[in-house]
């Protein structure tokens, strides 16, 4: 009589290992900004087109961290924070997740382009394109800028969905970039100055490993110092209003505040209090970025109902 | 080693499946959709074409 034999075999992957390959955490940013740029255009979506078109820059958000994960797969395995990741921790095959990245963009990037228009397709084709091979594959490993360029990937989305509405770019829609663009350095680097071991460790060359704690605390000011105009000068354009102003001003100046405390302290004063100020002013980065699209959203909201806006 | 018949890689197969089941459906809901949306939005250009203009009077011989 014949025996069913099984050998063991090395993690078979569960559906919740391939979500994970997409990265929901980053996702739920892009789904937020990209409703907010899509939102604030002025030219009226279909809510249908709209929802499915805000899938779809998602969709190829996570195509992206899927090949992110894919390439980057060595590094992510030698830092505690990305270990557990599904390729490191050996559920999924790092050919699978090539796979699916490749196979998610091809469907995100054409079915933008039948929902919404080919610009806005065009725009998340090139968003994938640089953050796959011009930060992952190209910048992550070879400069400590890797941050600053790497970061305009994570900017693209509410231009896209300004797109999705309009068919094109505008002076508004720009400066929806350039406020993700500006808050980025600041927001990863106060991170990477208390995860100081995990960077290292991976030889990814952050500002931190190679220009010193110091240089990374004056990087600190003078981005948080630049970010201030881009956030306050979107207030003037016709997406932003008294609400939205106002509440830039507020969260400019805590922003500034956070990080000329930031660049005031030295390493024993951080080791002292385990880097109390640098983790403050990384969560109100958070903070920061939500408010502002949110009062963006509330000046749209406000301008439908013939207040707000200029 | 034998397989139990309730192995845990039955479930994660199983949670695969249905997974990829319910993605499909939903991709086809919203192909559905759009085209719903598309259709009754944008007239079919052939809808479109300018009646045949009536001949002007008084150039009958």
């Amino acid at each position: 009589m014949s025996d069913i034999r099984v050998y063991e075999q090395g993690g078979e992957a569960g559906f919740g290992d391939y979500v994970q390959l997409l990265k929901p955490r980053v996702m739920s940013l892009v789904v937020f900004t990209a409703f907010v740029g899509l939102l604030v255009a002025p030219v009226p979506v279909h809510p249908f087109i709209a929802f499915t078109s805000i899938l779809f820059i998602a969709l190829g958000g996570g195509a992206s961290g899927a090949l992110n994960m894919w390439w980057d797969a060595d590094i992510d395995a030698k830092m505690r924070r990305t270990r557990g990741r599904p390729v490191p921790a050996g559920s999924v095959a790092a050919d699978e997740a090539l796979a699916l990245g490749i196979g998610l963009t091809v469907i995100s990037v054409a079915m933008l382009g039948l929902s919404a228009n080919f610009a806005a397709a065009g725009l998340l084709a090139f968003t994938i394109f640089f953050y796959v091979v011009i930060y992952t594959m190209w910048l992550k490993r070879t400069t400590p800028q890797n941050i600053v360029i790497g970061g305009a990937a994570g900017a693209f989305p509410p231009m896209i969905g300004w797109a999705c509405a309009t068919g094109g770019i505008s002076i508004e829609s720009v400066l929806m970039f350039a406020l993700i663009f500006m808050w980025t350095p600041p927001h990863f680097w106060s991170l990477a100055l208390f995860m100081k071991d995990d960077y290292s460790n991976a030889g990814v060359p952050m500002l931190t490993v190679t220009h010193g704690r110091k240089a990374t605390r004056r990087h600190i000011l003078i981005y948080t110092v630049l970010l201030a105009p881009v956030a306050l000068g979107a207030g003037f354009t016709s997406i932003g209003g008294p609400v939205y102003l106002a509440s830039s001003v507020v969260l400019n100046a805590i922003f500034l505040k956070g990080a000329w405390d930031i660049w005031r302290r030295d390493e024993a004063q951080a080791e002292a209090d385990k880097y109390a100020v640098e983790k403050r002013v990384f969560r109100f980065s958070l903070l920061y970025l939500f408010l502002h699209f949110g009062a963006l959203l509330a000046e749209a909201v406000l301008h439908a109902y013939g207040l707000g806006a200029w | 080693m034998s397989f139990p018949p309730e192995h845990e890689l039955h479930k994660r197969r199983l949670g695969r499946n249905l997974g990829l089941g319910l993605s499909l459906l939903a991709f086809v809901v919203i192909v559905f959709g759009m085209t719903i949306v598309k259709v009754s939005r944008e007239p079919h250009p052939a809808a479109a074409k300018p009646a045949v203009a009536a001949p002007a009077q008084g150039t009958q011989p």
